[in-house]
């Protein structure tokens, strides 16, 4: 008989309540099995009552057996046994080996990542078949090798066991079969009035394929319309080349090229689409050497400390409201016409304006000046309009076409479309990913006139809050799972392709859209791609072209074309907003770990500390020093945030740098219906973010509850306490032209001939392992740190345990706060073990568990380790990690795939620690002795080296001439972190040099 | 007034319910109207008898609940890890350790009592060195425990313990927790056969007096067939001192051994040339004042003011006192090294001991350890049981703090900011320690009620000596 008939009759009552069940679940507890909650005994009592039927057969002896069926198949359906299973068609013996395939040998391929629509190339790892690393492709322009924190975590999203697993319509279990004879009444339904009342909601679209389909079903069906809204929208950007240029073109910048940059309220190395290139050519711009003594000089202007703003020599921490009134002065100056319609600025402020001034006349054409998403598009105008007049348009600052497919002003399209719903207008709703009732403006209540809907089709890897409303969900295929394309920023085609077939019967959008198009049989995704692309003949030899392209991951050659462009002069004459000072500002931006939410459910970016804060686990009302002191309140206060008659409940953090009348709430928190690890984390700043004031505006009220929340950050202290300790050492510019040796003079180093021991040092004759981090260019991005997570099998431990000081991040990234308060330095040190020389942990500990190696690598024999902690007491780095509690999940199917076969699953009681990727250097060595050779400079790469977009960490062997390592550690800024303990760290570090403009430095 | 006290000239002091000597200190030994018999009947009266099964039996069940509440506390803890503390990266070690190095301190006065006392023929030991030495065994029991438990896989503990594995593998010998593992089980081994000898001639005195058969045979098996033959006295007199010799240099190594797991790390707080002997002074004085929280109570129930004399405890006090300012020397010269060292780390740890988020608890290790321990200049306070029952406790509580301090204090706050943490005690840490108690109290209490708990051969030759005008 069928089993699963009797269930077939309830299925919904089921779900939902493990589903609630599961929903209570979180944090820590995300790592235990799914099968503990199915023992728990309110899940066996829930099984009861949901067939008493079936209960009652207990005690028939002929139908136990059918019990125990049901019972199974009910398990399976809570998603227990379903997680790793295969579709049968895949699953053959290898009779024949796939080509290039050799078990126990990692295979790369390229495809690409989509963020905020724009795809970035990665080359991803697969072992036997599921990829385990995601990386840059080198050869992408959006990437050139580095990793953001997104892409290196994508791979959890994949494995994530609570993804969308099923096709659901109006809550209940259904098929993708069932959908389509749906999908086919309906577009019978609508070709009868030609789409009137078809709408189609997706975010910002650049695949070239998807753009094609869709404009072809709005051929289809004339009346029918495609809407885009991305809750980061880039409508200012696009609204202000429009007011600049008269049309929408995309900026881009070349910033190794600039001498001086001036960034007002943009976050260009972290939130920019292109944030990967520009880090590396920002860093480029900035990197001291003997031979290199210039670097560019960064000028931030800003509301709230943002990645970029961490890098800057002059961070002037401005209203985000004030910064218009800012670029209007600035323009004015450069220009030199007589103030007009501007309030003056602050002493500080008027300084910093003055010397910025003259800095940029002094280097014409050689500098940029670009405004932040969140500014209006008057800024965007006004920077374009200044790069115009410093000859910096052609020189830093070129224009192309969008790689938008249709670059709309999303807000206004998404506006439109609920007043259509509002006007009961939309009869059928598709919404290809994306979670617009989370998301939308607060507003526009977009998920009140969505129930109202006849018929919503959502296509999306959760069963999110937008799935819930909707008649139809079905589950989106991963990135990882599919064949597509998208556009990189600049353009350039970006091809996907799958590294495993999809987990849960997935569907990726263009095969939604093909089977829109009437073509039978259902086109799978990857026939779609390929036949766009043979329809637009690229190539001479479809053939081959598409089998590099594949190969390389992106079409090369479709670059946007450049456009020559002049700004259009009368812009200005808009009518400014009137300021009203005194007025609290509220800022909303994108979380630095979440996004927009859609990461949510991700662990490891949930522990990922936020650059500037170290906050983990949390969002948090980010208020300024000072305005904690008017206030009265402190870290962990709860306060009411009032917003245009809304208001939001969320914990304070007292954030220094921040401006100080303007407070910060990040996006992408307080998820209702989010799989266990995002749930009940944080509050939902969407809740009172209207369409009138996307990302700021001021009004804001804060009012105190008495309460309080515990928010917890990995870095509890962020002032170094003495400047004698010179930990992180850093200097000007100017002073290292003057004297190249006040780094390494600063502090005494120990005498190393001095010693009782004979010979006094082990020679290394063969390689010598080290690592070199330079301070300068380090960005403070925590690309490195998760990558080391992903590469090393590193657990999440959850925020209480984050709370008790026992995350596991085997690299971390410190941040030190250098000057006032209000307005400090901020300085990133990517800290992973030193590998002393002289490792003080070593010798220490009983059972021999660490020992050096010939190489000295300080390394960690986990089988050996009893836990007795005495080597983590004496590092003076503390950079190992304990499992204090068992916290790799053993049990969930799921993560077992994820794992890095090469890399120890460590268990409860074992010490752990940075091995400098010894994994690496293992499977190097191999290949290299089976070609009787050493291993090759650069051959070895490890994980946060490869990640880093900012090329901050070099390793290699210290012995092959000329390598790079050796080379920087030749450098006058070479330093030994705590080197007066003569631990001999073969981690060093290159002291941060910066660039402040002593008209201003000398005011301070 | 009788004089009992031979060598001693003796003032009467209608004020003192005690003779007193010429500088006015208490002067019996032993009571003056003891008789072999008297004492013989006394002490084994207890095994044999146990007149005081009332007040046994209430601190009795109080152990045994708490020795219960270490079972749960230690089951949770192999059942879930070392993670059911507060411990954390940097605070890696926390309560585990600081009840370890306080538990074993704590014996140290047993073996100073027995072995150093009695080589410096020190007759007031006499009547307290059974009681003590018994301490010793248990208050090592207790801390030998600890270093197991806070392994993080304490299953495999045995990795630490040199022997012939298939891998050819050797402990770390530059460890200092692998010298603790034989320090510490040296100890305990030289403390109980120390122990051993000298309860074996008692034992045989129990079984002499026992009237039923079980007590006669398992009192016999313990007195391993003693008669009190001039040859066993022989041999036992000579094995005696020579153990009490091999123990002397334990008293001393142990303490410095335990003190070395903190002064070979280069941690700022514990990086330090003076920890050896101040951990040895300290380890005294913590004892000491053990010896008198147990013996007081006990020598009020039991009655035994007659051979645990005001004397006795006065000159206990003198100990603690002296040792008091060994250990407030060590906490002056730590102050003035980090100081005069002018090394930034050391400086800014001291300023943070005194200072910073635990100052309070350097505070309290102050008043607890140094400032109260002062009022045993007074001899009131000396002679005066109740009295200096406070005081002791005070030193003890004192000297648990003193170990939380350099553990937990100079852990939290080293030599990156970044890593900068608190430590908070979970309740599974205090159950531990308070269950750690409840053994050693359970322990303690079956020792008084089985084992004579004071030595009947010495008490004895106390009396003999008094009659040949040696005392």
């Amino acid at each position: 008989m069928n089993a699963t008939e009797p269930i077939g009759s309830a299925p919904k009552l089921d779900l939902a309540a493990i589903r609630t069940k599961l929903n209570g679940v979180r944090g820590q507890d995300y790592w235990r099995s799914l099968e503990e909650i199915a023992e728990t005994k309110e899940f066996r009592d829930m099984l009861h009552r949901e067939f008493p039927a079936g209960a009652s057969e207990w005690w028939d002896g002929l139908s136990r057996r059918n019990f125990l069926k049901m019972s199974a198949a009910t398990m399976a359906l809570a998603g227990l046994n379903a997680c790793t299973k295969q579709p049968t068609r895949e699953i053959y013996p290898y009779v024949k080996q796939p080509e290039g395939m050799v078990l126990g040998e990692p295979l790369y391929y390229a495809t690409s990542m989509l963020l905020g629509g724009f795809a970035t190339g990665v080359l991803a790892k697969s072992r036997e078949g599921h990829p385990i690393k995601i990386d840059g492709n080198p050869e992408h322009p959006a990437s050139l090798g580095g990793s953001s924190v997104w892409m290196q975590t994508s791979i959890l999203n994949l494995y994530d066991p609570d993804r969308s697993q099923t096709v659901t319509h109006n809550g209940d279990i259904s098929t993708w079969d069932l959908f389509l004879s749906d999908l086919n009444n309906l577009l019978a339904e609508n070709r009868a009035d030609r789409g009137q009342g078809m709408q189609f909601l997706t975010e910002t679209v650049t695949s070239p394929t998807l753009a094609a389909q869709l404009n072809g079903l709005l051929k289809q069906f004339p009346a029918a319309k495609w809407r885009q809204y991305d809750p980061i929208t880039r409508d200012n950007i696009r609204d202000g080349a429009r007011l600049a240029f008269g049309q929408f073109v995309e900026t881009h910048y070349e910033f190794d090229k600039a001498s001086v940059i001036l960034s007002l309220d943009s976050d260009f190395l972290y939130t920019h689409p292109q944030r990967l290139r520009y880090t590396r050519h920002f860093v480029d711009g900035r990197r001291i050497s003997a031979g290199k003594k210039e670097m560019s000089r960064l000028y931030v202007v800003e509301s709230t400390p943002t990645v970029t703003g961490t890098m800057a020599d002059h961070r002037l921490p401005m209203e985000s409201g004030a910064i218009e009134n800012f670029a209007r002065l600035l323009a004015q100056n450069i220009r030199v016409v007589p103030q007009s319609a501007t309030v003056p600025l602050s002493p500080a402020a008027n300084q910093f304006l003055n010397a910025l001034v003259k800095d940029l006349r002094q280097h014409h054409s050689r500098s940029i000046v670009i405004a932040g998403e969140w500014q209006p598009p008057i800024v965007h105008a006004l920077a374009h309009l200044l790069n115009d007049l410093l000859g910096n348009s052609g020189n830093t600052v070129f224009y192309t076409e969008s790689a938008e497919a249709n670059p709309v002003n999303q807000l206004q399209s998404l506006r439109e479309l609920v007043g259509e719903m509002k006007a009961g207008q939309v009869k059928t709703l598709f919404i290809l990913g994306g979670n617009p009732v989370y998301s939308a403006p607060a507003d526009l209540e977009f998920g009140k006139y969505l129930a109202n809907i006849p018929r919503s089709i959502h296509l999306g890897l959760d069963q999110d809050e937008t799935a819930a409303l909707c008649t139809w969900h079905i589950p989106q295929t991963h990135y990882l799972e599919s064949w597509g394309d998208a556009r990189a920023f600049d353009g350039t085609v970006s091809l996907m392709q799958p590294l495993i077939a999809p987990l849960y019967d997935g569907k990726a959008a263009c095969e939604l859209l093909g089977a829109m198009n009437h073509q039978q049989p259902i086109q799978s995704d990857y026939e779609i791609v390929r036949a766009y692309w043979q329809s637009q003949n690229p190539w001479p030899d479809f053939e081959v072209g598409w089998r590099q392209a594949i190969h390389d991951g992106f079409i090369a050659g479709t670059r946007a074309a450049a456009i020559q462009t002049r700004v259009k002069e009368g812009f200005d004459d808009l009518a400014q907003k009137p300021s009203r000072p005194g007025e609290l500002e509220i800022c909303f931006r994108p979380d630095p770990s979440l996004w927009d939410g859609q990461f949510a459910n991700n662990g490891w970016l949930q522990e990922c500390p936020k650059p500037a804060n170290k906050l983990t686990w949390d969002n948090a009302v980010l208020i300024s020093p000072s305005l904690a002191e008017r206030l009265k309140l402190s870290v962990n206060d709860v306060v009411d945030v009032g917003f245009q008659g809304r208001t939001v409940r969320g914990p304070v953090w007292v954030m220094p740098g921040q401006a100080p009348n303007s407070i910060t709430l990040h996006l992408g928190y307080g998820r209702t219906r989010v799989g266990r690890i995002g749930a009940d984390v944080g509050f939902n700043a969407y809740q009172i973010r209207t369409s009138k004031f996307l990302w700021f505006g001021s009004g804001a009220t804060i009012v105190a509850t008495g309460k309080s929340h515990l928010l917890v950050a990995t870095q509890t202290h962020f002032q170094l306490e003495s400047p004698e300790r010179q930990i992180y050492r850093s200097t000007s510019l100017a002073e290292f032209r003057a004297h190249s040796d006040t780094i390494q003079k600063s502090v005494e180093a120990p005498e190393t001939a001095e010693t009782l021991y004979y010979p006094a040092e082990y020679p290394y004759q063969g390689y010598k392992w080290g690592m070199s981090i330079d301070l300068t260019a380090c960005v403070g991005c925590n690309a490195c740190l998760v990558a080391c997570e992903v590469e090393n099998n590193i657990p999440v431990v959850g925020k209480e345990q984050v709370h008790k000081a026992r995350e596991m991040h085997w690299l971390r990234v410190d941040t030190y706060y250098k000057g006032p308060l209000d307005n400090p330095q901020f300085n990133h040190a990517p800290v992973p073990c030193m590998q002393c020389e002289h490792a003080p942990c070593e010798l220490v500990c009983p059972v021999e568990a660490t020992v050096h190696d010939s190489e000295g690598l300080n390394a960690q024999i986990y089988q050996r380790c009893v836990g007795t902690r005495f080597c983590s007491n004496n590092c003076p780095y503390k950079v190992r990690r304990f499992n204090f509690l068992q916290y790799t999940d053993y049990h969930t199917p799921n993560f077992k795939p994820m794992n890095n076969p090469e890399v120890t699953v460590r268990w409860r009681g074992v010490m752990e620690k940075c091995t400098y990727c010894v994994q690496r250097i293992a499977s190097a060595r191999i290949t290299a002795e089976k070609e009787n050779r050493r291993i090759r400079e650069g051959e070895v790469r490890t994980a946060c080296q490869q990640a880093c977009p900012a090329q901050a960490i070099v390793f290699g062997d210290l012995n092959t001439a000329g390598s790079k390592v050796a080379e920087l550690k030749g450098q006058s800024l070479d330093y030994s972190m705590l080197g007066e303990l003569n631990t001999r760290p073969r981690t060093t570090y290159l002291a941060k040099v910066t660039n402040p403009n002593l008209e201003i430095a000398t005011q301070d | 007034m009788e004089t009992i006290q031979g060598s001693e000239p003796q003032l009467p002091d209608p004020g003192k319910p005690f003779p007193v000597t010429t500088l006015g200190y208490p002067a019996e030994m032993i009571g003056p109207k003891e008789t072999y018999e008297r004492v013989s009947n006394q002490i084994t009266d207890e095994p044999l008898h146990h007149p005081h099964q009332k007040a046994w039996l209430i601190g009795f069940t109080i152990a045994v609940l708490m020795l219960l509440m270490f079972g749960v506390a230690v089951g949770y803890l192999l059942f879930k890890g070392v993670g059911i503390w507060g411990i954390n990266i940097p605070v890696a070690w926390g309560f585990a350790i600081v009840n370890f190095v306080w538990w074993i301190g704590i014996g140290h006065a047993g073996t100073f009592i027995s072995a150093i006392l009695l080589l410096l023929m020190q007759k007031w030991r006499t009547t307290i060195n059974r009681f003590t030495e018994a301490m010793t065994l248990f208050a090592v029991m207790c801390a030998g425990m600890f270093p197991l438990l806070h392994l993080g896989r304490p299953w495999i503990f045995y990795f630490i313990v040199p022997y012939p594995d298939t891998m050819a593998l050797w402990p770390q010998f530059r460890s200092p927790l692998v010298w603790d593992l034989f320090a510490v089980s040296t100890y305990f081994t030289v403390s109980l056969i120390f122990w051993y000898i000298g309860v074996m001639p008692d034992l045989a005195t129990v079984r002499d007096k026992a009237k039923t058969k079980w007590k006669q045979i398992l009192y016999g098996i313990g007195s391993l067939g003693w008669r009190g033959s001039a040859v066993h006295w022989k041999h036992h007199q000579s094995a005696y001192l020579l153990l009490a010799g091999l123990a002397t240099p334990l008293v001393l190594s142990v303490h410095s051994v335990v003190s070395f797991d903190f002064s070979v790390s280069q941690l700022p707080g514990w990086h330090s040339t003076i920890f050896p002997p101040y951990f040895v002074a300290g380890a005294i004085y913590s004892g000491f004042a053990m010896v008198l929280n147990l013996i007081i109570p006990i020598r009020r129930i039991y009655g035994f003011q007659n051979l645990i004399t005001t004397r006795t405890l006065n000159n206990m006090a003198c100990v603690t006192l002296a040792t008091c300012w060994m250990v407030a020397y060590g906490y002056i010269m730590e102050a003035f090294m980090a100081w005069y060292s002018g090394d930034v780390f050391d400086k800014y740890m001291m300023h943070d001991r005194m200072f910073g988020p635990y100052g309070w608890v350097f505070w309290a290790l102050m008043t607890l350890n140094v400032l109260i321990p002062q009022l045993l200049w007074s001899r009131w306070i000396r002679t005066h049981d109740i009295a200096l029952w406070f005081v002791a406790l005070s030193a003890n509580v004192g000297m648990w703090v003193e170990r939380f301090v350099i553990v937990v204090q100079s852990l939290h706050r080293d030599f990156l900011p970044r890593s900068w943490q608190m430590y908070y005690p979970t309740i599974w840490d205090w159950m531990t320690l308070f269950g750690s108690i409840g053994l050693f109290m359970t322990l303690l209490f079956l020792f008084i009620r089985y084992i004579p708990m004071i030595s009947i051969t010495e008490s004895r030759e106390l009396i003999a000596q008094r009659k040949e005008g040696r005392l």
